[in-house]
């Protein structure tokens, strides 16, 4: 393996090389940040890695799951909004929120109720009518008392509790969306719960956007508080020096116990569940439950790197959570380092998440000089040349995941060639 | 009855119209699965393109507006249907077709069709823009209303590209018949999709069927997209909207099944439709009638506009959950 | 001459090769029979000739042209046909659609073909418009023979023709074999009814753990007390 540890020194290598120019081009301050940011992404692609690599899940809702954590986090971390609870707001919610809690669980009985002996054919509507009276039970008080809230404090606020526990409370929400999707969608295809999981994070992103009561909306909530000093108090470089180096710890925690793991009996039934599920099963495996499994850690490891990313931006905004930005960058990290393979994910995530931030400048200086020697030789007049050139950036990304994909398809799978017949 | 009018407007007429859109592009989605097994997510983005191209042949020949009284963008839809099979044949040549020779699983297939994804929408909003655009480039939308003979009563209204959709679904579903039952590369396709195994030892050649596939899917997609685009607008963001409904439609029908696709567009159109309507409007004739301490709400949708995407969606998962196999009962992949 | 020669033959599904260097050979009049226990690679033997799987060593000639690893289509067009023995016809199509995919190749009319193949299972011919999934085992199993001889194909390779028909069939099925053999098509088929097979057989493979046991006449190996004793149990 001497070759192969070789050939990672001399990556990382280049990358730091890659990395102290754009020091250089751009300034320390903005370098550091643009660390920050990339070591967030990092964690994304662990997350992501382990659910394609160690269980052939294709997540195409990964912006859902780090949208959610990041709500959590705000409402855990931002300061308390006084007049929020000087309100009636609190017993408004409360009592939507009891009559989803007595809903649910009314729903869920009668669900279950045929195991105690009551007539499927009773049981099934008897579900369906108490899940249809919650919905609107629920739905009529959120609606007053959203109305109030908003009129009455602008919105809810936070609890003002210290950032890393809202990361983790980040985390485990996006733990358990996870095991909620996974537990209906992971018994069927592959390519269900990629449609599954993009709808997912649609609806995630619209119910962030549209319930102003709870997270402002458009209006946005800022400044979000950082788990380190910030920069009014040491200065730019030092408090996001300081930000890296909590999120460099967090990543060097999860590749270890990830690789720990992967070497463990755990890894080894991972991997036999992996390159030949049926067998596996025929042995007694439960396929299903160790897939869950993975899911759910996976994602919960995003929320906690989408937390934060959020976190660190500083800003709350349900609009600036894009399937780009959010799901299919992680994804040519993933692909790039190699599915299942957790150093290359984090060296995808340095590696494209630089040349990603680079590209937006790159991409306008282009469009700038094309714009202006179009003007120059043919006398147009393009509008909105910004936003296309952004486009451009778009078109790369697609462009980039369809090249790999048809030069190394193969890559994608780590370990040992599965030939589908 | 003017209520009753409102409601015809908006979920009859308003629900016939989406429910073609997700239907035509539920019957390429469909086909793709049955012939080449995998979900094809650029399809929304196929539609998109087909409108693009409509709109820039729209541009180029603005006389025929005044020369036939139709919109130039529905006198050259076959051009743009054409346009856009070629296109789909050649991303399936480019992007597609090593990958299954190579052999790989059909979820890496959906991967590369999410690069697909991500070139078609950059490229069209950098040629395009991202504003909205009106595909009635050198004429104005017809509108045509019909009294309704009742005292106050509204107008129905329908507008020209509403009928050309209704008009162009039902010739496309009779020719789609017709090739599927009469011709022997449509009865190949249906071998294909059976038994594709069998089909290769009786001699059937899986490139023409493929190829046929993606004119198909094209055409169609092209067509939705410039009817929708013409009774709207063209916005780039189309396929955002259109690309979780039609595979709602097309999992409802039954994967594989093109005449599932049909219905399931209409299910999940109407579905939309339904959810969506402000119901307190029927209401309201009958608020007289009711005691006074009940009061109806002035909004009374299933769901809010901003959550349309919900109904889709909770539609697909019910559909998987409950009865994966579909209303036509198609394969589960 | 030989219509089909296959030498030395080692194929397999990529892993470890089930035929391990088989020797068959077929002439244009008559019935070839491979026999043998399971998992000898009586199967494997025939997706071998139709390119189903690959052949890595040895070779297969058609007709004097080597075949080995060809597309299934050129063997169509060939002349050979195949029969396999489970998902053999297409569900949903209607039976007269399940015999003109198997003409799909051929571009001229197809009357005369279809009449003759009606004529060889006549209660197809009462049924041509149902689906062919809606029909019974052995009716399925006539519409997956006459699909195969649309081509009016020079051999015809079947897979197990009489796996899971019930014994009036088994019969009935054997007597068309011989009455297609009689009609100048050339046949090798794999059975597990070894006995009944190897009584209609011109020429018998017995196959064991992937190589050749014995091969002789059908008459010859069906008094052969060691074939008798060791295969002939059904």
């Amino acid at each position: 393996m001497q070759s192969g540890v070789w050939r990672n020194v001399f990556l990382f290598v280049c990358l730091a090389a890659f990395v102290l120019i754009i020091f250089r081009l751009l300034g320390t301050a903005y370098g550091v940040r643009m660390l920050v940011e990339a070591s967030c992404y990092a964690i994304l692609a662990l997350g992501l890695t382990i659910q394609w690599g160690y269980a052939g899940l294709f997540n195409a809702g990964v912006m859902g799951f780090i949208a959610a954590a990041a709500f959590v986090t705000m409402f855990l971390t931002f300061p308390v909004n006084v007049a929020f609870w000087h309100s009636d707001g609190p017993a408004l919610l409360a009592r939507a929120l009891g009559y989803l809690l007595v809903g649910a669980a009314a729903t869920v009985l009668l669900a279950r109720s045929r195991r105690w002996g009551v007539p499927g054919l009773l049981a099934t509507p008897a579900a369906v009518v108490a899940a249809i009276i919650t919905y609107i039970a629920v739905t009529n008080a959120v609606e007053p008392a959203a109305a109030h809230i908003v009129a009455a404090s602008g919105f809810v606020g936070g609890l003002g509790l210290p950032v890393v526990l809202g990361w983790l409370a980040g985390a485990f929400v996006a733990g358990c969306l996870a095991w909620v999707i996974g537990r209906i969608c992971l018994g069927l295809q592959s390519d269900y719960l990629a449609i599954a999981t993009l709808g997912i994070a649609e609806i995630v992103k619209a119910v962030l956007k549209n319930e102003e009561w709870l997270t402002r909306g458009v209006l946005t909530v800022s400044p979000l508080p950082w788990p380190v000093p910030g920069p009014h108090e040491l200065g730019f470089v030092l408090s996001r020096a300081a930000y890296l180096s909590l999120t460099a710890i967090i990543i060097v925690l999860i590749y270890v116990l990830l690789e720990r793991a992967w070497h463990a009996p755990w890894g080894r039934m991972m991997r036999a569940i992996r390159d030949n599920a049926t067998a596996a099963e025929a042995m007694g495996k439960d396929v299903n439950a160790r897939r869950l499994e993975i899911f759910v850690l996976g994602n919960a490891i995003i929320g906690l790197g989408g937390a934060a990313l959020v976190s660190f931006a500083g800003i709350f905004d349900p609009q600036s959570f894009t399937p780009l930005n959010h799901t299919f960058l992680i994804w040519v990290m993933v692909i790039l380092g190699g599915a299942g393979n957790n150093l290359g994910a984090i060296f995808g995530a340095l590696f494209v998440y630089c040349i990603w931030v680079m590209s937006e400048p790159a991409a306008l200086f282009l469009f700038d000089a094309a714009g202006n020697w179009g003007q120059e030789v043919f006398g147009w007049e393009p509008s909105d040349l910004q936003s296309r050139a952004l486009q451009m950036r778009v078109f790369v990304i697609g462009l980039t995941i369809s090249l790999v994909l048809r030069f190394a398809p193969r890559g994608l799978i780590p370990e040992k060639v599965v030939r589908d017949e | 009855m003017s209520e009753l009018v409102f409601f015809i407007n908006y979920v009859v007429i308003g629900g016939v119209v989406i429910s073609s859109v997700y239907a035509m592009g539920a019957i390429g989605v469909t086909l793709v699965f049955a012939i080449l097994r995998f979900a094809h997510f650029a399809h929304a983005d196929l539609m998109t393109a087909g409108a693009m191209f409509s709109l820039v042949l729209a541009v180029t020949f603005p006389g025929i507006d005044a020369a036939t009284g139709l919109p130039a963008a529905f006198v050259l839809l076959p051009v743009a249907m054409a346009l856009t099979a070629v296109l789909a044949i050649g991303l399936d040549r480019a992007f597609y077709r090593p990958l299954r020779l190579a052999g790989v699983r059909s979820v890496v297939l959906v991967m590369a069709s999410i690069g697909v994804t991500l070139m078609l929408q950059g490229a069209i909003r950098l040629f395009a823009g991202i504003h909205a655009r009106p595909l009635y480039v050198a004429s104005r939308k017809d509108v045509y209303r019909i009294p309704v003979p009742f005292e106050g009563a509204r107008d129905i209204v329908i507008t020209e590209p509403q009928i050309m959709l209704v008009a162009t679904i039902t010739v496309a579903v009779i020719a789609l018949h017709l090739f599927l039952t009469r011709t022997r590369i449509g009865k190949a396709m249906r071998a294909m999709s059976d038994n594709p195994d069998l089909a290769r030892i009786s001699g059937i050649n899986s490139e023409h069927v493929v190829w046929a596939t993606w004119i198909i899917g094209g055409a169609l997609a092209a067509a939705a997209g410039t009817l929708l685009s013409l009774d709207v607008a063209l916005k780039p963001d189309l396929s955002f909207n259109l690309l979780l409904p039609i595979f709602a439609a097309a999992i409802v029908g039954g994967v594989g099944k093109p005449y599932g696709a049909l219905v399931g567009g209409f299910l999940v159109g109407f579905a939309e439709s339904l959810a969506v309507f402000n119901w307190s409007i029927l209401l309201r004739p009958i608020t007289p009638l009711l005691p006074e301490w009940i009061e109806i709400p002035r909004q009374l949708a299933v769901v809010s506009t901003e959550y349309k995407i919900v109904v889709p969606f909770f539609i697909l998962v019910a559909v998987l959950v409950w009865r994966p196999t579909g209303v036509f009962r198609g394969r589960i992949l | 001459m030989s219509l089909l020669e296959m030498k030395g033959v080692v194929a397999g599904y990529g892993g470890a090769a089930i035929l391990k260097g088989v020797d068959i050979s077929i002439d244009a009049e008559g019935i070839g029979v491979i026999v043998g226990p399971n998992g000898a690679g009586k199967s494997t033997a025939l997706k071998a000739v139709f390119g189903l799987l690959h052949v890595s060593e040895g070779s297969i000639e058609f007709d004097g042209r080597d075949v080995t690893n060809a597309a299934p289509e050129s063997l169509v067009r060939m002349g050979l046909s195949f029969v396999p023995q489970e998902f053999n016809v297409f569900p949903t199509l209607t039976v007269e659609e399940n015999l003109e995919m198997g003409a799909y190749i051929r571009r001229d009319d197809l009357r005369p073909a279809l009449q003759s193949v009606y004529a060889m299972f006549p209660p197809l011919a009462g049924k041509r418009h149902q689906p062919a999934g809606e029909l019974s085992g052995g009716q399925r199993q006539m519409v997956a023979i006459g699909r195969a001889l649309m081509t009016e194909p020079r051999l015809l390779l079947l897979d197990e023709p009489t796996a899971g028909l019930s014994p009036r069939f088994l019969s009935e099925i054997f007597e068309r074999i011989v009455a297609i053999n009689k009609a100048g098509v050339g046949i090798l088929m794999v059975e597990q009814n070894a006995r009944q097979a190897l009584a209609i057989a011109h020429k018998g493979f017995v196959l064991a753990n992937g190589r050749n046991l014995f091969t002789d006449t059908g008459e010859a190996l069906l008094a052969n007390p060691e074939v008798a004793k060791a295969f002939l149990g059904g």
